[in-house]
């Protein structure tokens, strides 16, 4: 029965791992930019949830909806004027650009935060649980996985429903014929990274809930959440959760085999995906 | 009454003028079609009355107002649409998404006061049946047919059509023509560039023929090509 729980640890934890990459997939999908800063911007936002916590207060659940407009207006200024410019035929300039953005922000965070290790205020939800059958299964990860349900079936029914998704969609499929129907490039990129963070300040959320964060973990969270992205398959919101859900089982199992393996059985996983199915488990074609 | 007016309207690239002293009008529902060898600067005719590039010299007028310095933007808003000469869909949207896009951005108004109107067009267009095909799967005829559709979608008072029958089978072409003229028999006004001759002269009310920039034919299609200039220049014959 210990493996069942494992498993079940496992796919709670692959939502997590959705949340981070669920961002990272959207303005990969729509811009084709690849964000190297996502998982420092992940952990920036831990520190602002922090200091809206500590400033006024309120409990995490609370700073999270305040956080939002402020990670949205961010990503927006940050795209319409920085990372548009980095935008064409080349692939290079927005992968130095954002690996610069990656290092400053890491020691802005530093700089202003120390590297001492922080975590959100726990209440007695956080360490909530229920028993499901023989399984017991906590508060926290079933709130995580639920989010990242919920994000990704806003952000599906926001791409094939909503005069804003047509818009992503026509401009991810050919800018300029885009901008000769009057949509304005510049500013839906925009819109798309606004989006985008704030899937990033919720994923901030229960990063800074579930364990503990310091200025230098960002980097390690951009890779579980490309991991995700390649596996689901570049373009499909369900691969991407799917992708999620196998490097977290495969880490709870690693680790339940010996501690020491837990990090590594997720990387394992993910050049085992890549070897069978190169173009990931739904590539686009599906979407 | 003119929709479009176009007054000594020149535009040069580097030492290369590519539209010389052009002026001719245009009446509220009527149907021109544009002739002229290739390089005669057609395209360009076409990209000055759509704002896409800015004339040199002369006036431009439209629906009653000088539209010489607007923006190509505000001057698909104010009602000049445009099909490509080759056909650019959105391929990963539906047929009818296209359409949307088009008419939502175009119009500049909202997804739900714009529905009807593109529902109303597939019709027109013939291709309701296809409306929730991604654009991508489409054959030649029905690109081109969505390329007049997504310019239709703009409720366009001045549609101009850049080469649309070139590469289609006759019976394609003639299926295309029956569209056209449908289209036309609604009142609105046409400006269309075709080398398919007999296309054009199937629906147009007036030919203008342009060779090196100049306007040296305006009238009655069959007198234009009925004289010698013009078979001479256009058709390259010794009559």
């Amino acid at each position: 029965m210990i493996w069942v729980d494992t498993i079940a640890q496992g796919i709670l934890l692959g939502g997590l791992y959705a949340l981070f990459a669920s961002g990272l997939s959207l303005v990969f999908g729509i811009m084709r930019l690849v964000n190297l800063a996502h998982g420092d911007l992940i952990v920036m936002g831990a520190y602002l949830i922090l200091v809206l916590v500590t400033l006024l207060g309120i409990s995490p659940f609370l700073a999270v909806f305040i956080a939002m407009p402020l990670m949205f207006a961010l990503g927006w200024l940050l795209q319409r004027y920085l990372l548009n410019r980095t935008l064409g035929d080349d692939i290079l300039p927005p992968l130095l650009v954002t690996f610069g953005l990656s290092i400053a922000l890491q020691n802005a965070l530093l700089e202003g935060f120390s590297a001492d290790s922080q975590r959100l205020p726990t209440s007695a939800l956080t360490t909530a649980s229920v028993n499901v059958g023989p399984i017991t299964l906590g508060i926290m990860p079933l709130l995580t996985f639920g989010s990242a349900v919920l994000v990704i079936v806003a952000l599906n029914q926001l791409f094939y429903r909503t005069e804003l998704g047509r818009a992503f969609r026509a401009t991810s499929d050919d800018a300029t014929t885009a901008s000769l129907m009057g949509i304005k490039p510049a500013n839906i990129f925009a819109t798309a990274t606004g989006i985008a963070m704030v899937i990033v300040t919720i994923a901030a959320l229960y990063l800074g809930l579930r364990a503990n964060f310091d200025p230098n973990i960002g980097p390690a969270r951009l890779i579980y959440a490309f991991e995700a992205v390649i596996i689901g398959g570049l373009g499909s919101l369900w691969g991407t959760l799917l992708g999620g859900i196998i490097i977290g089982v495969a880490q709870t199992v690693g680790a339940a085999i010996n501690p020491e393996w837990q990090i590594l059985a997720g990387h394992i996983a993910f050049l085992v995906v890549l070897l069978v199915r190169p173009r990931g488990l739904f590539p686009r074609a599906h979407d | 009454m003119s929709i479009l007016s176009l007054k000594s309207v020149s535009k040069s690239f580097g030492a290369l003028t590519v539209t010389d002293d052009a002026s001719f009008d245009v009446p509220q529902g009527q149907a021109l079609g544009i002739i002229g060898p290739n390089g005669a600067g057609k395209s360009t005719l076409f990209n000055l009355i759509t704002g896409n590039i800015r004339a040199d010299q002369g006036r431009i007028h439209f629906d009653g107002r000088d539209i010489t310095k607007v923006s190509a933007m505000e001057r698909c808003l104010t009602g000049i649409g445009r099909s490509f000469q080759i056909p650019q869909p959105f391929e990963k949207l539906t047929v009818y998404e296209n359409l949307l896009v088009a008419a939502t951005h175009g119009r500049n108004m909202s997804e739900r006061a714009v529905r009807d109107d593109c529902i109303d067009v597939l019709e027109r267009t013939e291709l309701i049946g296809r409306a929730n095909t991604p654009a991508g799967q489409l054959s030649l005829l029905e690109r081109k047919r969505l390329e007049l559709s997504r310019a239709m979608a703009t409720q366009p008072k001045l549609l101009l059509l850049d080469e649309i029958a070139g590469g289609l089978t006759e019976g394609e072409c003639q299926a295309l023509i029956g569209t056209i003229k449908d289209v036309h028999a609604q009142g609105v006004t046409i400006i269309w560039i075709e080398h398919v001759l007999h296309a054009l002269t199937s629906v147009v009310e007036r030919l203008l023929v342009l060779d090196f920039g100049k306007v040296i034919g305006l009238g009655d299609p069959q007198q234009i090509m009925a004289s010698q200039e013009v078979r001479e220049i256009y058709l390259g014959i010794d009559v």
